[in-house]
């Protein structure tokens, strides 16, 4: 009886144990698959779709599906990484975008993420949709303009048992981040800096106040390594 | 009423049950015309939820106001087949005699006019929704009454009843609808069989699902059938009355004539499965039908056809409830609908696993279309091998076909499996030149006038059951851009392809259509499709594409004769861009424009 379980990543043999994702033993490994909504504390989510890879020809999404025995997965090549590219895209044109300025810029995995893929431009039409700042909170600003709508604010919120944002809404105008008061801001929460949903959002919504810009441009997360080599970086940390 | 008191008493009504929300929601709505911030908080605390959750599924939903609608809440129906009966102009002239804008509440709160997406009266528009009640037919007399009633707040109960008929339309019956059914018997043939037997003789008869994507009814029964259950656990048995897709009516009809035959199915499904919950989960479009199906159910409880100990056997316990949706299309997708069902937005699962395993509340579930449980009361009444005759091989037994648009006789045809696009078109009466068939509704297929000698069955051109019809004199650009709106309504907006890419292919038909599109942009639409096809999170997503991918590779003049002839155009117009400045300006002069050269 052999104890060896491995699937192959792109032709690389990947190790896993029984009950893993794809997207999990890739990254256990020290492999990169590009993904945005999936963290390795939380529920696979499913629907940035980054993640997509191949597998005899289907598509599917590595965060959500389980590693098999002997498993070919197909996962940076031309066709899929033009796909992420799209999808990148798509996310940028959705929201409102200004890197330069934004503080998360640097440690944002959208933004280094487009960098891994070599986006060059949005290529669509930008939608410049209207997506109020909330600044009520004393200690932290929700700037929405960056959402991408990956529910880890929603999870790491339901751990802290404080359920301060929930995903709601339908379609593109109307899917959002609900806040759990009757205003809808976020002071009239019992939300803390301290809560574990403070430090989760991949992307640059969910600000802490006074200690923006703490860590200069051009030694942040992301301008050391590129996401993949970070990334592979961290897991063997762990 | 005080308020208070009609959400304490909806609450009550449903226990306090978090899972029955969007029905505390919806019997709120219907008293308190809309959902205030204070009812929502209500409302939460009475189910014990955290009030985002509750905000989160009102939101979800487009039958559920976060704003005031006014006393008066009129959604057109907005299906294409409507618009070319005219839905449009009377909205227009609906608004123009209410003074209002549509999508907008006038400023006494009166009344609000908008579309919907699409409530099922293919058959008999241009229809519309009254405070939820459905209002078929309308012309513009009707219209011009309509406003004076609602000018003098005139209560619905007083509106003339015969705006508010709908028809069943329908017009060839067959083996499925052609006899009478007399309550009890199929459930008795099915008990006489033994649940293993009744299981075998469904596989028999080769019955395959009939919401379109045909999978084999048997195998799905078995699966659940052979699912584990945890302590306190039942299977459950669901009716997916959800029939947005549009173009679709053929379960109305069902639901409206025939609903013995359908909650006799679901009974055998228990009975076969060993279930003791059933749901039918009908369209929020389709309120108008509850009282009755409610009556329907609790006469059948009253003939031991339902509830406890039925046919007088002890131990075959299986009751049937049925909770209304609230206009979200993506529903009719089983695990969304099970999301829906369980109180949430209906966003479609991850899978595995799948329902039959773990579906509602975690339970083993089977979800099946209305007509589907109305082939199952059938098989069980007549056997397998009668039914088999039917049809074709891979597609055995009959189908209803919902015909819309371009034909003398809207309405509901039942034919056997294999049966030519040709031959229904001829009986509903084509008066002009047939240009093009969209089958299944817009995430279906499309034909062209060429095709129709293909047959409807497994094997060739599947289908849930709608042909909507379109003349020559129509413009299938302009049935394409309908359906791109549709989905970029009607994406539950979880994914990125979907969510964002609906939107961008209506922005690029929007774009066509005003006259500034190019080569460049028709590229962009496949490949638009292939991305949504590959990387979505569920069918809504994957077959977005399809209804312009279609249309372009088989109705292509349709879009080139709309181009500017360069290779590339902005989306934007850079001297309109300008007239808020001349109109700050009051400029108009030659020189406050940018002529382009
Ligand atoms: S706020 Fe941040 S964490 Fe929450 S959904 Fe948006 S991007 Fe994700
Ligand atoms: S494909 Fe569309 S409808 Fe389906 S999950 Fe994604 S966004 Fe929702
Ligand atoms: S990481 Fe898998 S879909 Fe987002």
């Amino acid at each position: 009886m052999s104890e060896e379980t491995t699937f192959f990543l792109d032709g690389e043999p990947i190790p896993f144990t029984a009950g893993q994702t794809i997207l999990q033993a890739a990254h256990a490994a020290g492999r990169y698959i590009p993904h945005l909504c999936w963290h390795p504390d939380y529920k696979p989510h499913g629907s940035c779709r980054l993640c997509t890879v191949s597998i005899g020809g289907r598509s599917v999404p590595a965060c959500a599906t389980q590693a098999s025995e002997g498993l070919e997965v197909a996962n940076r090549t031309p066709e899929l990484d033009d796909a992420r590219r799209m999808l990148l895209q798509m996310l940028f044109v959705e929201g409102n975008h200004f890197c330069p300025s934004c503080e998360k810029s640097g440690q944002c995995l959208l933004q280094a993420t487009a960098y891994e893929l070599g986006m060059m431009g949005p290529h669509f039409d930008h939608f410049y949709p209207n997506r109020p700042v909330d600044a009520s909170h004393p200690d932290v600003l929700l700037d929405f303009n960056r959402c991408i709508l990956c529910s880890l604010c929603e999870q790491a919120s339901a751990r802290d048992g404080k359920f301060v944002f929930v995903m709601g809404g339908r379609g593109m105008r109307g899917r959002k981040v609900i806040i759990n008061s009757a205003s809808g801001r976020l002071a009239d929460t019992d939300f803390a800096l301290t809560d574990r949903a403070a430090n989760v959002c991949p992307v640059g919504v969910i600000l802490k106040k006074r200690v923006g810009f703490s860590v200069p441009y051009g030694q942040r997360r992301y301008d050391r390594a590129p996401v993949s080599v970070a990334q592979a970086q961290e897991a063997s940390r762990e | 009423m005080d308020p208070l008191d009609v959400i304490d008493r909806a609450l009550a009504h449903h226990h306090h049950d978090g899972t029955r929300l969007m029905q505390i929601l919806r019997e709120t709505q219907e008293v308190l015309g809309w959902l205030a911030p204070e009812t929502i908080t209500r409302i939460a605390e009475g189910v014990g939820w955290p009030r985002a959750k509750v905000e989160a599924t009102a939101a979800f939903y487009s039958f559920f106001h976060l704003r005031p609608r006014g006393d008066y809440c009129l959604l057109w129906s907005d299906n294409i087949v409507d618009q070319m009966a005219g839905s449009q102009a009377l909205m227009q002239r609906l608004c123009e005699a209410l003074w209002l804008e549509p999508g907008r509440l006038s400023e006494d709160g009166l009344a609000f006019v908008h579309t919907t997406s699409d409530i099922g009266m293919g058959d008999q528009g241009p229809a519309l929704l009254v405070n939820y009640r459905t209002m078929t037919r309308m012309t513009p007399e009707r219209v011009d009454a309509m406003a004076e009633l609602i000018r003098n707040r005139a209560p619905l109960a007083s509106w003339p009843a015969e705006w508010f008929r709908v028809e069943d339309n329908l017009r060839r019956t067959g083996p499925l609808l052609g006899e009478a059914f007399a309550p009890g018997t199929a459930l008795s043939a099915a008990w006489a069989r033994g649940p293993e037997a009744q299981l075998a003789e469904i596989a028999a008869a080769g019955l395959r699902g009939r919401g379109g994507a045909g999978f084999p009814t048997a195998r799905k029964w078995q699966a659940c059938r052979d699912a584990p259950l945890e302590a306190g656990q039942t299977r459950v048995v669901v009716c997916n009355a959800d029939e947005g897709e549009p173009g679709t009516f053929k379960d109305r009809v069902l639901l409206n004539s025939y609903a013995d035959l359908v909650f006799e199915g679901m009974t055998i499904a228990a009975f076969t499965i060993g279930a003791r919950r059933g749901f039918v989960y009908l369209r929020g479009e389709y309120r108008y039908l509850l009282e009755a199906l409610e009556a329907t159910l609790q006469r059948r409880r009253e003939q031991g056809l339902l509830g406890n100990g039925i046919l007088g056997r002890d131990g075959f316990d299986f009751d049937i409830e049925i909770h209304l949706g609230a206009g979200a299309y993506v529903c009719g997708e089983e695990s969304a609908l099970i999301e829906s069902l369980e109180g949430k937005p209906g966003r479609p699962r991850l899978r595995p696993p799948f329902p039959v395993t773990k579906g509602y509340l975690g339970q083993p579930t089977i979800v099946n279309n209305v007509e589907t449980f109305a082939c199952v009361c059938r098989i069980a009444e007549k056997g397998a091998a009668w039914f088999a005759a039917i049809g074709t091989a891979q597609s055995t037994g009959s189908k209803l076909l919902s015909v819309s648009g371009d034909v003398a006789h809207p309405g509901v045809y039942e034919y056997p499996f294999g049966v030519s696009v040709a031959e229904v078109l001829e009986a509903a009466g084509v008066r002009n030149c047939v240009q093009g068939v969209q089958v299944s509704g817009p995430s279906g297929t499309t034909l062209t006038g060429e095709e129709l000698g293909r047959r409807l069955c497994f094997e060739d051109v599947p289908t849930a059951g709608a042909l909507m019809v379109f003349d020559c004199t129509r413009d299938m650009f302009e049935v394409a851009r309908n359906f791109a709106h549709f989905f970029a309504h009607e994406s539950c907006g979880f994914c990125t392809p979907c969510r964002v890419g609906t939107q961008i292919n209506a922005r690029l038909m929007d774009k066509i259509a005003a006259g500034r599109g190019s080569q460049y942009d028709l590229q962009e639409l496949p490949r638009l499709h292939r991305l949504l096809a590959g990387t979505a999170h569920c069918g809504l997503g994957h077959s977005a594409g399809n209804p312009i991918f279609e249309t372009l590779t088989k109705f292509r003049p349709a879009y080139e004769r709309r181009l500017k002839s360069s290779d590339f155009a902005p989306a934007f117009d850079l001297d309109a861009e300008l007239s808020q400045a001349r109109q700050m300006t009051g400029r108009e002069d030659r020189a406050a424009h940018l002529v382009e050269e």
